[in-house]
């Protein structure tokens, strides 16, 4: 495993207020976030999962936009961690009556959380309130923008089964166009150093992505070849039905994870999705159950302890852990 | 009443230049330029070798912000349709006529389209007589061609320009960016540059059937540049505009997610911003306009793709243009004929020009006075201008509407 990095002493480690994307950090403080997740995932398979880090504070998930799993990563999160969990749905807020995201973003800060979890369905919006709170700010992902904690949870699958990530051909499939998974890990894995490809079909394929250090395929045959990881991504059953997409059928013909096509990557290449799945449009079931290559029970795994790191480590100032204050 | 403006550098034509001189009003208008003898009777004003150039006149504004336009030198505004309720009837014409008035001059521009809906045609005739110069279809493409051929011969047979928009909006299709690396790291929704062309494209096609006045108020790629420059070079009726932002900022500006550089159409790549300045060095531009839009933070605090288009651009419209000239690629003359001239002759009103008989709207201009924009100290309604902190140069000293001072 490669957790042999000699990190910057206390909050060097990670000098940044909050996560609100990967774009813009240093290989080093992705690794450490990686490495500090390591406790977590051993504390979680124990049968008496909690630590009492965050004792005393309260976590605010404050989203925007429908999640099930997302939320409840980080609600799990939060309480293992110790701290009081809340979680805030759009659908009972006043965001209905038309409050403004800012107005929304006062009153949370009022209520002096310790950390806000955010997920909106529009680009910045995360960022946006984080510029108006005093708290640490935890983007669960803003509209295409980015996905930070499942670039982590991803990166952090890919290092125990394959140890250092640099180096390592990772392929990633699917609606890249309105993806934040596709944005956060493209920025992490290729700041960690992986060779990274990107497949879609032409219309979900954004501009300029050969700027973002990354290869460009549109034929998922020969994007497969010699991966050492496969990502597919979720494609939105409104978008397979003649807007970008023809039918699912076309798209199961052309990008579909099926066994036979697997067989074009590297013998022991790894099979990620994000979740959830649909099954037999982007990923067949036998690939996406074969215990041996699929990891994406593991990510839901991985993502757990990765939040329960990124908390601790985004609160140590104000609980004023040394060399943090 | 008159006045006698000495000791100025008088700011003509592109042709004529600065004029060392004097000119002198009477009542509202502009009695001589260049002459030197004094009248007895008149009011000597002492420009201290300032500029004395022509009130700006800013075609397609969407408010009428007397302060704004006080502070940048503008002395008439044509106001777009596109206001709550839209100008769509001769009754919002006539009422918005005499805003301002005095000291500063509206000509709201009539909606092409009810309700600038794109599906039925508004009363123009009718607001023709109301006192409307122009017509536009204001911030949005009419998409259907049926309509827009007999808008334009609609708008020929009455002898009214038409103002259009350009971007096709089914390629646009809620788009918020320009397609590019910047879009694509922010995970905006993007479309082509290409959109304009393609606009730009089906109406010169109309205009050479229909030989209508159509004036594409902002271009704002090489490819639309392109396409102007080679309809003026084949005689088609059709003049374009741009603002400053177009001109000096790239779609780079938009990066952290800024809505004060969230503009309509939106900010393009690099090759297109150069562009632009080529074409305003060639003569491909006409019009040089600030689009001036005031958005509280009710409309732009908000996360990107929610927030409304626009920038208060008046105050600083003079200052950034003035850079084209410091940079040596056009002439203080040329300047003020795309600020001043050619929108007055767009809306033809005898103004915008250091003419005997014209409209003595006249600015005193210190072209050198150093000043920095700070969107916390605009005069503008609200400060949402893209081009918070920059160093400008260039500030208004005097203005003066019809031969008064302001």
């Amino acid at each position: 495993m490669a957790t042999s990095h000699q990190f910057p002493a206390g909050s060097d480690a990670f000098p940044h207020n909050h996560l609100l994307g990967i774009a813009g950090l240093q290989p080093w403080e992705i690794l450490f976030l990686l490495k500090e997740a390591e406790q977590w995932v051993d504390l979680n398979r124990k049968s008496s999962k909690h630590a009492n880090r965050l004792d005393g504070l309260t976590v605010i998930n404050a989203f925007f936009e429908n999640s099930t799993r997302t939320l409840l990563s980080f609600e799990i999160a939060g309480k293992r961690m110790g701290a009081d969990v809340v979680n805030m749905h759009a659908a009972q807020s006043s965001i209905k009556k038309g409050e403004t995201l800012i107005d929304t973003a006062v009153t949370l800060n009022a209520m002096k959380a310790d950390a806000i979890v955010i997920r909106h369905g529009s680009s910045g919006a995360v960022q946006l309130i984080a510029d108006k709170v005093d708290c640490p700010v935890l983007n669960a992902g803003d509209g295409r923008h980015e996905h930070p904690t499942q670039a982590l949870l991803d990166a952090l699958t890919i290092q125990r089964r394959k140890g250092d990530i640099s180096g390592l051909t990772i392929t990633i499939c699917g609606d890249v166009m309105h993806s934040r998974v596709a944005r956060s890990n493209i920025y992490c894995l290729t700041t960690l150093g992986a060779k990274v490809r990107v497949c879609a079909p032409a219309p979900l394929l954004p501009v300029a992505l050969d700027r973002m250090s990354v290869e460009v395929f549109t034929d998922f045959d020969r994007a497969l070849a010699g991966s050492d990881v496969v990502m597919m991504l979720r494609l939105q059953s409104e978008r397979m039905n003649g807007d970008f997409i023809p039918s699912p059928r076309e798209y199961h013909h052309l990008y579909g994870l099926t066994k036979e096509r697997l067989q074009l990557a590297d013998a022991d290449a790894l099979v990620m999705h994000p979740g959830p799945m649909n099954r037999g449009v982007e990923i067949d079931s036998d690939v996406a159950d074969d215990v041996d290559r699929s990891t994406i029970t593991e990510q839901v795994e991985m993502g757990v302890a990765v939040r329960m790191a990124c908390l601790d480590i985004l609160t140590r100032r104000s609980r004023g852990v040394e060399g943090w204050a | 009443m008159s006045k006698y403006f000495t000791n100025a550098q008088l700011v003509g034509s592109a042709e004529q230049g600065v004029m060392t001189g004097s000119l002198a009003t009477s009542g509202d208008l502009i009695e001589t330029v260049g002459g030197t003898e004094p009248q007895s009777k008149s009011d000597k004003i002492d420009c201290n070798g300032l500029l004395l150039a022509p009130g700006i006149v800013d075609l397609g504004v969407f408010v009428i912000d007397k302060p704004a336009f006080h502070f940048g030198g503008v002395t008439r505004a044509a106001l777009m349709p596109d206001q709550s309720p839209v100008l769509d009837l001769p009754a919002m014409i006539k009422h918005n006529s005499a805003i301002g008035k005095p000291d500063l001059w509206s000509h709201p521009i009539a909606a092409a389209t009810k309700s600038l809906a794109g599906k039925q045609l508004a009363e123009i005739g009718l607001m023709k007589d109301a006192g409307a110069r122009v017509v536009s279809t204001g911030r949005q493409w009419i998409a259907d061609s049926g309509l827009m051929f007999k808008l334009l011969q609609y708008c020929q047979s009455l002898d009214l320009p038409l103002i259009v928009h350009s971007e096709d909006a089914n390629l646009v299709n809620g788009a918020v960016a320009t397609s590019g690396e910047t879009a694509t790291r922010l995970g905006l929704a993007s479309a082509p540059a290409s959109a304009e062309a393609l606009s730009i494209a089906r109406d010169l096609t109309l205009v050479e059937e229909t030989r209508a006045h159509v004036h594409f108020r902002q271009v704002t790629t090489e490819r639309g540049l392109n396409l102007i420059r080679k309809a003026k070079s084949q005689g088609l009726p059709v003049t374009c505009g741009i603002t400053p932002a177009h001109f000096l900022l790239s779609d780079i500006a938009i990066s952290d997610f800024r809505t004060f550089a969230r503009l309509s159409p939106p900010l393009r790549g690099e090759d297109d911003r150069q562009a632009c300045i080529a074409a305003i060095a060639d003569g491909t531009i006409d019009i040089i306009s600030s689009g001036h839009d005031p958005r509280g933070p009710e409309d732009k605090r908000l996360p990107f793709a929610e927030s409304e288009p626009g920038m208060a651009g008046a105050e600083t419209l003079l200052a950034l243009a003035l850079n084209l000239v410091k940079d040596g690629m056009i002439s203080i003359g040329r300047l003020f004929e795309l600020l001043s001239a050619n929108p007055a002759r767009l809306l033809n009103v005898k103004a915008g020009s250091l003419t005997a008989g014209y409209e003595a709207d006249l600015i005193l201009v210190d072209p050198d006075a150093p000043w920095q924009v700070d969107t916390r100290k605009m005069a503008a309604a609200a400060g949402n201008t893209p081009f918070h902190g920059l160093p400008a140069q260039g500030r208004v000293k005097a203005i003066y509407k019809g031969g008064k001072a302001i």
